[in-house]
């Protein structure tokens, strides 16, 4: 191992941030960030399925031919993605008919099936869960991030999770639409990575 | 050749393994799943149709199975006596099915009220049925033993202007309703019976 855990672990906060610095998943990063409640619905739920399916894929690996390898995943991260879905219909019915046909898509996420195939079938069970944690609290914050900042500029509040709501501008304020539209959902994750880039 | 083998068992035990863990999940969620349903997408319409009762018509229920199909009947409590029902059921309308939610008064036998819950209906024409109050409000009070038609077809009920289907449709639809009601009388007053 080239790396120590922790190591495995912090990668996914910053060094390989998965919207920004592997810039994969960008679906669910770009539809579902219109609240902050949503990115950390979304981040929270792809995390589960991240760390679940790199456990099993890293458990598996000696027994899965490698011929099938890809369908034998994609089995293991729907099985995991169905039981988030029926888990947040049970409990967080609302956060569920927010986030709609973004959920079962967590199927074909690319960070979920390329932290499988890339890692998680090479390492051991342990790594792989450090793994798919530290890519999964990436994946999440960075939706935070996202979707808190074009909610703050493209409706006033900021929602975190519940009923914690604030409104952070007077009623004066008129709302900047464009920013909680797709496009702007473009400009901002643009943004963002210029940003990162100016700090390395 | 051992290979394959290996690929075929080892997709088949993850299926089923998959299998096994989700039909275990849905059977435990169901009812809980069942309940969230209602309560975001019918609770709404049915706390707005059995105004003043002194209950929550959406814990309150029953089920019955009418024609093989499970129907679920919610009880409306006024003064603690439970006087009310409200089911739902589907109907043809212009774009597709429209869920009819009707309130029957058990007591004085008349229609409480009707509502419509969901519709792929022309937005401004057709979905009016919904938005506007003054159409659905045409039913409340009706007697159960009249048949509920538009004006055209010899009722009593003046169609949304531009959308003679649609209205049609809920009018057919509440028809099937208190038919069905009608037929299944004597279990529902059975039932009623339970949450007194």
């Amino acid at each position: 191992m080239a790396k120590s855990l922790a190591q495995e672990f912090t990668k996914g906060l910053w060094e390989e941030i998965p919207p920004f610095r592997l810039v994969l998943g960008l679906c669910p990063v770009l539809g579902v960030t219109t609240s902050m409640k949503n990115g950390i619905g979304m981040g929270l739920a792809t995390t589960f399925v991240l760390i679940c399916s790199n456990i099993l894929v890293s458990l598996l690996k000696g027994i899965i031919p490698t011929k099938v390898r890809i369908a034998c995943f994609i089995i293991i991260i729907a099985t995991f993605v169905i039981v988030v879905e029926q888990v947040m219909q049970a409990y967080v019915y609302g956060l569920f008919i927010d986030l709609g046909m973004f959920i079962p898509l967590i199927v074909v996420n690319c960070i979920v099936l390329g932290r499988a195939e890339a890692f998680a079938s090479k390492n051991n069970v342990i790594y792989s869960m450090a793994d798919g944690l530290g890519i999964g609290i990436g994946f999440t914050l960075a939706l935070a991030a996202l979707g808190g900042l074009r909610e703050i500029f493209g409706k006033g509040t900021l929602t975190v999770w519940g009923d914690m709501a604030y409104t952070l501008f007077p009623a004066s304020y008129e709302p900047f639409n464009f920013m909680v539209q797709a496009p702007g959902a473009f400009v901002c994750l643009g943004l963002m990575l210029c940003i990162m880039n100016l700090f390395d | 050749m051992k290979e394959k083998i290996m690929m075929v068992v080892v997709l088949t035990m993850l299926s089923c393994l998959s299998g096994g863990v989700l039909a275990s999940l849905e059977k435990n969620l169901k009812p809980n799943i069942e309940n969230n349903k209602l309560k975001f997408v019918v609770g709404p319409a049915i706390k707005d149709l059995l105004t003043g009762t002194s209950n929550d018509p959406v814990t309150d229920r029953f089920k019955l199975t009418i024609d093989e199909k499970e129907t679920n009947f919610f009880v409306g409590k006024v003064d603690g006596v439970p006087s009310m029902v409200a089911f739902e059921l589907i109907g043809k309308g212009y774009g597709g099915n429209v869920g009819v939610l009707v309130g029957v008064n058990v007591k004085e036998k008349t229609i409480k009220g009707v509502r419509v819950t969901t519709h792929q209906e022309t937005p401004g024409l057709g979905a009016n049925a919904k938005d506007d109050p003054s159409f659905s409000a045409q039913f409340a009070g009706l007697e159960l033993d009249k048949p509920v038609k538009v004006i055209p077809d010899g009722g009593g009920i003046s169609a949304i202007s531009g959308a003679t289907i649609t209205s049609r449709g809920v009018c057919t639809a509440v028809s099937m309703g208190l038919e069905t009601y009608k037929q299944v009388e004597a279990d529902i007053q059975k039932k009623l019976q339970e949450f007194e």
